[in-house]
């Protein structure tokens, strides 16, 4: 894109279109023989790395989009009827919900290396301007497309940012029943989400053209800020710069890997695998993490109008950047004070992302205001004032002098290193998805489960046990709505033969119908049924338990967690723990006294439990020592009972973990051969050039 | 974008009988997608809501603005919280009114603001007594 090329094919038919159409010297001038500075290093990869994650968000997104039904009703169930029996659906889903998470990783690094480096300054204002476009495009589509798997956290999510838009004054109410195409978020709701969200990924590849085509005029910056000179100064982009972003590309893969196959969700939050309910709020909403600082900004200012224009000034001060920091020497490298004031700011939007997953009282408050004045003041005092009082060092009279002096100090390395840790170290904070408030609930103990660890698999014998205790015990009260018969004839399921299967449904009454004289009837289930529900409807079963339905069981263990706080979240990363729904569900089976401890009382109707938030549940003691008797000799008691039924409902909430964890060691391991080919070709590519 | 004509017809208004609604206890009905909350107020709830100073209240509003007159026991209020929109629990909190759970503000048993951060009270709908025992929302 930088003018026209001289680039002629020999192939006669690409001649004839190159005539017409110069699009493969286009290509050739923006893409081969494109002078990139040959000083640029590993923080420059991102820039295709970020391609790379756009192109597989619509390429997943398609394809789900193809499954998906945009509806009230339908949503929350289409999205797990993706994940369990669409081919691939559960990694398609993984790798599009974690890929949105990855996408915001990857900007963040590029925008903190933009500024860094002062990659907005004179000549590439345009091209940092149209690079906080395409910011705020992906957290629109990042917050819609976080709407339509309809749980609980979408519906709330939803309403608190659309509600943002009440406080402009006069038009705030109209501006927001617009929004919602009604007078409350709903089914309009949803359908005009799914619409944006399909359009807004293509309205960022074409801003995206354009931040390509602005950069490939003024020419990358580097990280020494000096202006490619001469020949000497630039490598051509292919091979050079094509082999370098191959591997970069390839590391963060291992990286998003890592998510995708055995923490698919780390970064989600448990309460949106409970259906959206507009009659209930959840305790604390938080939104993604990525949203988080500006979250933190939104809550920390008492005003309801000023926080909302704090929050949005938060970012669309960053277009005005190029002018507020009116400092020549563009590289912070040269930048003494510069350099200290930019890691205060990395570190204040790290705990700015950490107050914002925080309940709103007490110090957090307190500390959240400190932050914002932080954040703030950095854009609007810092920088204007250091452009002015600053001394910067001596900056290298080119690029090659800086690549020869490189050759001898090794400091910028280390400085990445810290910037790669405080950074993995701001997602791991702001990762803290519950935010609930610990409601006098104990913590349930971590058990020991067969199914954890990346080459956990379900012990099928507990399988067969849990269906037993689900078929006796719980099937009486709860719904089971997802799981079919024919699954547990599945791969990874319980280990039932096909006929085995068949003739558990046959024990079944299914009602089906309307029949030839339009009336429902009764049949033996098939293996394609569903388990049959013990109530017809939900307020059928609440009123028969109480007032409070019994919640359906089918994700239940996905659905339940605990808060597990600071600093056990970050190890919780390495070591791959995510059974805090099992350990849950397990210690609330085992938790009931029958005598709560002196002092306290629960309300009529409801039952002690220590592990149950607030202790006063409504279920009563579903399992007792001998109630359900096992063929293979397992004791009877209900610490068997607990453990065998949470393994069953930790599969009947993911039945395909199994294979996840399979493919993802396959993966894993040709990632791995694939980044280490990379980086010698690298080194081989590079040889002559350092 | 605005809501479709099916929309504004399910948004008509709807009718609520008040006998089952015991003195002390109230009921969530839904209209327009909104939860209204329609409380039986207790003699103490109504003193209360009637004694406040009104100066001492960051959105005032006297108590007798709030509900009909002649029907002082009877407060109708949406329930959604006029911060970001959650839905405030009834019977809780520091004023024998709401408490929302999402940040914390606090309304009393006239649903007026009391303490956090929403910045006006909660919303009364349009309401109207056809009977003593009977409303119509909307």
């Amino acid at each position: 894109m930088s003018g026209p090329s001289d680039f002629q094919p020999s192939n006669p038919a690409l001649k004839w279109i190159e005539r017409r159409l110069p699009i493969f010297g286009l290509i050739h001038s923006s893409f081969v023989a494109y002078p990139t500075p040959r000083n640029l290093n590993y923080w420059w990869t991102f820039g295709a790395i970020l391609s790379m994650m756009l192109a597989l968000q619509i390429l997943t997104g398609v394809i789900l989009a193809m499954h998906y039904t945009p509806h009230a009703d339908l949503a929350f169930k289409s999205v797990e009827l993706i994940v369990r029996d669409v081919n691939y659906g559960w990694l398609l889903r993984n790798m599009h919900a974690c890929g949105a998470s990855m996408f915001f990783f990857a900007v963040y690094i590029h925008m903190f290396r933009g500024l860094y480096y002062g990659s907005y300054k004179e000549p590439r204002e345009v091209l940092w301007i149209l690079g906080v476009i395409i910011y705020l495009l992906m957290m629109a589509t990042g917050f819609m497309g976080y709407v339509l798997p309809w749980g609980q956290m979408s519906f709330w999510g939803a309403t608190v940012i659309t509600n943002l838009f009440s406080a402009v004054p006069y038009f705030g109410e109209s501006i927001v029943t617009l929004l919602w195409g009604g007078y409350s978020v709903g089914n309009p709701t949803l359908n005009r989400f799914f619409s944006l969200h399909y359009l807004l990924p293509f309205v960022i590849a074409g801003v995206v053209v354009l931040h390509v085509w602005a950069l490939h005029v003024a020419g990358q910056n580097n990280p020494a800020g000096v202006e490619a000179k001469t020949e000497k100064d630039t490598v051509p982009f292919t091979p050079y710069a094509t082999i370098k972003d191959a591997f970069g590309v390839s590391c963060f893969l291992i990286f998003f890997a890592w998510f995708i196959f055995y923490m698919p969700n780390y970064l989600g939050d448990a309460d949106n695998y409970i259906p959206a309910n507009p009659g209930v709020t959840p305790a604390h909403i938080v939104p993604e993490w990525y949203y988080l600082p500006f979250y933190a900004i939104l809550r920390s200012i008492p005003n309801k109008l000023a926080g909302v224009v704090a929050m949005f000034s938060a970012i669309i001060i960053l277009c005005f950047l190029p002018w507020l920091d009116s400092a020549r020497t563009r590289s912070s490298k040269y930048r003494p004070l510069a350099k200290q004031f930019f890691w205060i700011f990395v570190v204040v939007c790290i705990l700015l992302g950490y107050l914002g997953s925080q309940p709103p009282e007490g110090i957090y408050v307190i500390a959240g205001r400190i932050l914002t004045v932080c954040y703030f003041a950095y854009f609007l005092i810092v920088l204007p004032l250091l452009a002015r009082i600053e001394t910067p060092r001596p900056v290298p009279n080119s690029i090659a002098d800086d690549v020869l002096a490189k050759s001898k100090g090794r400091a910028a390395t280390a400085a990445s290193v810290v910037l790669a840790l405080v950074v993995a170290g701001g997602l791991f904070a702001g990762s803290t998805q519950n935010a609930k408030a610990e409601e006098g609930g104990d913590t349930p103990p971590a058990q020991k489960w067969s199914f954890s660890g990346p080459l956990g698999t379900y012990d099928r014998g507990s399988l067969q046990r849990g269906l037993k205790v689900y078929k006796e015990v719980c099937s009486a009260c709860h719904s089971l709505n997802y799981v079919a018969f024919r699954n547990l004839a599945d791969p990874g399921g319980p280990g039932y033969s096909e006929a085995q299967a068949s003739a558990l449904a046959a024990e079944y009454k299914i009602k089906d119908g309307p029949n030839d004289q339009g009336e429902m009837f009764e049949r033996p289930g098939r293996a394609a049924d569903y388990f049959p529900a013990p109530f017809p409807n939900e307020q059928a079963a609440a009123a028969a338990n109480g007032g409070k339905a019994p919640p359906d069981l089918s994700l239940m263990t996905k659905a339940r967690s605990y808060k597990r706080g600071f600093p056990q979240f970050v190890f919780d990363f390495f070591t791959q723990y995510q059974e805090q729904g099992p350990d849950y569900v397990d210690a609330i089976l085992q938790g009931f006294e029958d005598k709560p401890p002196a002092g306290v009382t629960v309300p009529e109707g409801t039952y002690y439990n220590k592990y149950f938030p607030g202790h006063a549940i409504k279920m009563p003691k579903p399992l007792s020592d001998g109630q359900v008797t096992f063929d293979d000799g397992s004791p009877a008691t209900v610490k068997q009972y607990a453990h065998d039924v949470t393994t069953f409902l930790m599969w009947a909430a993911e039945p395909h973990m199994e294979a996840r964890k399979r493919i993802g060691m396959q993966v894993f391991f040709f990632l791995v051969v694939f980044a280490i080919l990379m980086y010698f070709t690298k080194r081989k590519v590079w040889a002559d050039a350092h | 974008m605005n809501p479709d004509a099916a929309t504004i017809a399910a948004g008509a208004p709807i009718q609520v009988d008040l006998t089952p609604i015991a003195e002390g206890q109230d009921i969530k009905v839904f209209w327009r997608g909104k939860p209204i909350y329609i409380s039986h107020r207790t003699k103490k709830q109504i003193q209360e809501a009637q004694g406040v100073a009104l100066s001492s209240l960051p959105d005032p509003q006297p108590d007798s603005a709030r509900v009909k007159a002649g029907h002082d026991q009877w407060l109708v209020v949406i329930g959604i919280c006029t911060h970001l929109g959650c839905i405030p629990i009834a019977h809780e909190g520091n004023y024998d009114g709401f408490f929302c759970p999402c940040h914390g503000s606090q309304y009393d048993s006239s649903g007026r603001i009391r303490q956090g951060p929403a910045p006006a009270n909660l919303a009364v709908p349009p309401y109207a007594f056809l009977t003593d025992t009977k409303i119509q929302i909307g």
